[in-house]
């Protein structure tokens, strides 16, 4: 959620002090989640009967795209790219959806580890070519891209497969009360037990640290080669959480990539992750992903052609990056 | 590396690999060749008889719209950038003049194609160059409003029908002399202006050098801003071009005709040299690597392979191709 500079302002003796700098940090983010609640308070205007009901919907339809929003923003935190991630996502999904049909919920549960150890297969694939053939990562993931899409359609021709009971009753419904939808808590549970330790963690640091300046970083001891393969790995990993969320929240396994690359990208730019790397976290990703959901239920709402819709969500996209932009040349001399 | 320093007569210099490795990095064009000489030998192989002026005429018909969107990428990728957009901008510039045939005529649909693309290029141009917002998320985002307005469009004309205009079927599938596609005529000088634009006019220089280190560039005195908007604009027009040819080959106006196309295009500039973080390349290797590309297709089809195995293999020798440029290209 916060940049990797972390803790080491502990001189900061009054707590006033701590918490602006804190503020100041994740302004981003905290702008997005202001924006959301005005978002927000703007739906149930125009849509009185937007309630419980409304919120669950969105958490479903959030939820894939949100892990991969999770996925591509380490790998550009990392200083990468990861243009494969809609493919590892479709094949993960036709793999859980083909292994689940006919299945016990026990087996479910070996195939959903399976699955997330084939996603971390996946990225190390995809990075283990970065690092070793020195090859663009642009380059390289579109050209797995390929791949993965390819092996989705091995697996699985056409659409169908079948997902465990209890891993679609993980996306369903609502937890403790009826606000809170049982996919967003799910979404909670995955990022705060994977990423907040390793954020915090030595790694953590030194995938900031590749980022922001690869041969800074070299210099000071981090092993940039593995480093930059972990990323790839946890992106993968998080791409075959989404895969599973995929299959759970439709039923069934698609072999076709579908839009979630480019989203993620974009989401990942609108939640204040710099491209150029090193900056930024994986709240703001996750908060663009239900703004732009919200707004597109939105626009549903006022009767907005969906063609229309679509030109909003690119308009968007470089609004806020311009504005991103002319904000940081404002800032520099 | 004992070689460089072999004071040995002539006819073994010719042996060394150090030798090779030089010639294949200062002609790439020469291992491209090969690599498109390889694929044409292994189709004949796989289906022999195949290779006949009639199957090139075929493959040069497909080669050339994916040459010319990878013309696009090939002088966005000089620059450091990239061009997402020319897929939506090509669907979108055939589809438009479908719709305006039966209307306003073919040269009045092809003219506000032609200049709906340039204004697309312009606002791209503009966001890249003055705003500097990163050409990948600029073109993305372009792509996304270019495909939502041609939807509105296509709502808006559903009455007008659509029909593919006669010259553009003749320019897109046509052949003269039996076997050359028409669409070379408009390739061919197009290539040529690239090909003589990058190497001997200041443009073309310019391109080169906001690519190889924007601040010195700026410090020379270079306005990329003026570059770059006028580069997005080139790009644009070049994809109405390709949309133009491909409307006319398949004989299907849609504005999502051309999206398959998008991904090749960087392969192919990929494949041909260019380097994507800016710098380095030329349209010839980019010409070269269209045909590869679509041999490549045309062999994976012969061989029957299941659609699965295709996609594999294609992004396989993408990695594999791009891996090896690198290697060689950085050995120095």
């Amino acid at each position: 959620m916060s940049t990797a500079s972390g803790t080491v302002g502990t001189l900061r003796s009054r707590p006033a002090d701590a918490l602006a700098s804190w503020a100041r940090r994740n302004f981003w983010t905290l702008g997005l989640l202001g924006f959301l609640a005005l978002l927000l308070v703007f739906t149930r205007l125009i849509e009185p009967r937007y309630g419980a009901a409304g919120i669950q919907g969105l958490a479903i339809s959030a939820l894939p795209l949100a892990l991969a929003a999770v996925a591509q923003a380490i790998v550009v935190i990392s200083g990468g790219i990861d243009l494969s991630i809609g493919s590892m996502m479709a094949l993960t999904s036709v793999t859980s959806a083909a292994l689940m049909q006919g299945q016990s919920g026990e087996f479910g549960v070996v195939v959903v580890v399976g699955v997330l150890l084939l996603g971390v297969a996946l990225g190390a694939v995809n990075g283990g070519l970065v690092v070793i053939t020195r090859v663009p990562d642009i380059v390289v993931t579109l050209a797995m891209s390929f791949v993965w899409a390819g092996c989705a359609l091995l697996i699985l021709r056409t659409p169908g497969g079948a997902s465990a009971e209890w891993l679609s009753a993980l996306a369903r419904g609502s937890f403790v009360s009826e606000w809170i939808p049982r996919a967003a808590v799910v979404l909670a549970v995955v990022v705060g037990v994977i990423w907040i330790p390793l954020r915090r963690s030595r790694l953590g640091l030194s995938l900031y640290a590749i980022g922001s300046n690869p041969l800074a970083a070299f210099r000071s001891g981090v092993p940039v080669g593995r480093t930059k393969l972990f990323a790839y790995a946890m992106t993968g990993l998080f791409s075959a959480i989404a895969g599973l969320s995929l299959t759970a929240t439709t039923g069934i396994g698609t072999p076709v990539p579908g839009p979630y690359t480019l989203q993620s990208v974009a989401a990942v730019v609108l939640g204040g992750v710099s491209l150029a790397g090193g900056r930024g976290g994986i709240m703001g990703p996750i908060v663009a992903v239900v703004i732009l959901a919200l707004v597109r239920s939105n626009m549903t709402f006022l009767g907005v052609n969906p063609n229309l819709a679509v030109v909003a969500q690119g308009m968007i996209l470089i609004g806020v990056v311009m504005l991103g932009a002319l904000a940081q040349m404002r800032r520099r001399p | 590396m004992s070689e460089a320093t072999r004071t040995e007569g002539p006819r073994s210099r010719w042996l060394t690999a150090a030798a090779w490795r030089r010639l294949i990095r200062d002609q790439p064009l020469i291992p491209l060749f090969g690599l498109l000489a390889a694929l044409v030998v292994l189709i004949e192989l796989a289906r022999p008889g195949i290779v006949n002026p009639e199957w090139i005429g075929v493959i040069l018909r497909a080669a050339v719209p994916l040459a010319i969107l990878a013309a696009c990428q090939t002088l966005t990728m000089l620059t450091g950038g990239i061009d997402l957009s020319v897929g939506a901008v090509a669907s979108m510039a055939g589809f438009v003049v479908a719709t305006l045939v039966t209307g306003p005529g073919t040269p009045i649909g092809i003219v506000v194609a032609l200049a709906a693309a340039a204004l697309a290029g312009l606002v791209t141009g503009i966001g890249v160059g003055v705003f500097r917002v990163h050409p990948l998320i600029m073109t993305l985002g372009m792509s996304l409003i270019v495909l939502g307005l041609a939807n509105v469009w296509q709502l808006h004309m559903l009455g007008a029908g659509v029909v593919i205009p006669d010259v553009l079927r003749w320019l897109g599938s046509g052949t003269f002399l039996g076997i050359l596609p028409n669409s070379l005529l408009v390739f061919l000088p197009l290539a040529a202006l690239i090909l003589l634009s990058l190497r001997r006019t200041g443009y073309g220089r310019l391109l080169f050098a906001i690519g190889d280190n924007p601040v010195a560039a700026r410090l020379a005195g270079a306005r990329s801003w003026q570059v770059l908007t006028v580069l997005y604009v080139v790009s644009a027009v070049m994809a109405a071009i390709a949309g133009f040819l491909v409307t006319g080959l398949t004989n299907i106006a849609s504005v999502a005709l051309v999206d398959p196309l998008v991904l090749p295009s960087v392969a192919a500039a990929v494949i041909g040299g260019t380097s994507i973080m800016g710098g380095r390349g030329g349209f010839a290797g980019t010409i070269v690597g269209a045909l590869i590309l679509t041999v490549l297709t045309s062999l994976l089809t012969t061989l029957g392979l299941p659609e699965a195995v295709r996609q594999i293999l294609f992004g396989a020798i993408i990695v594999v191709v791009a891996a090896a440029y690198t290697r060689i290209t950085s050995e120095s």
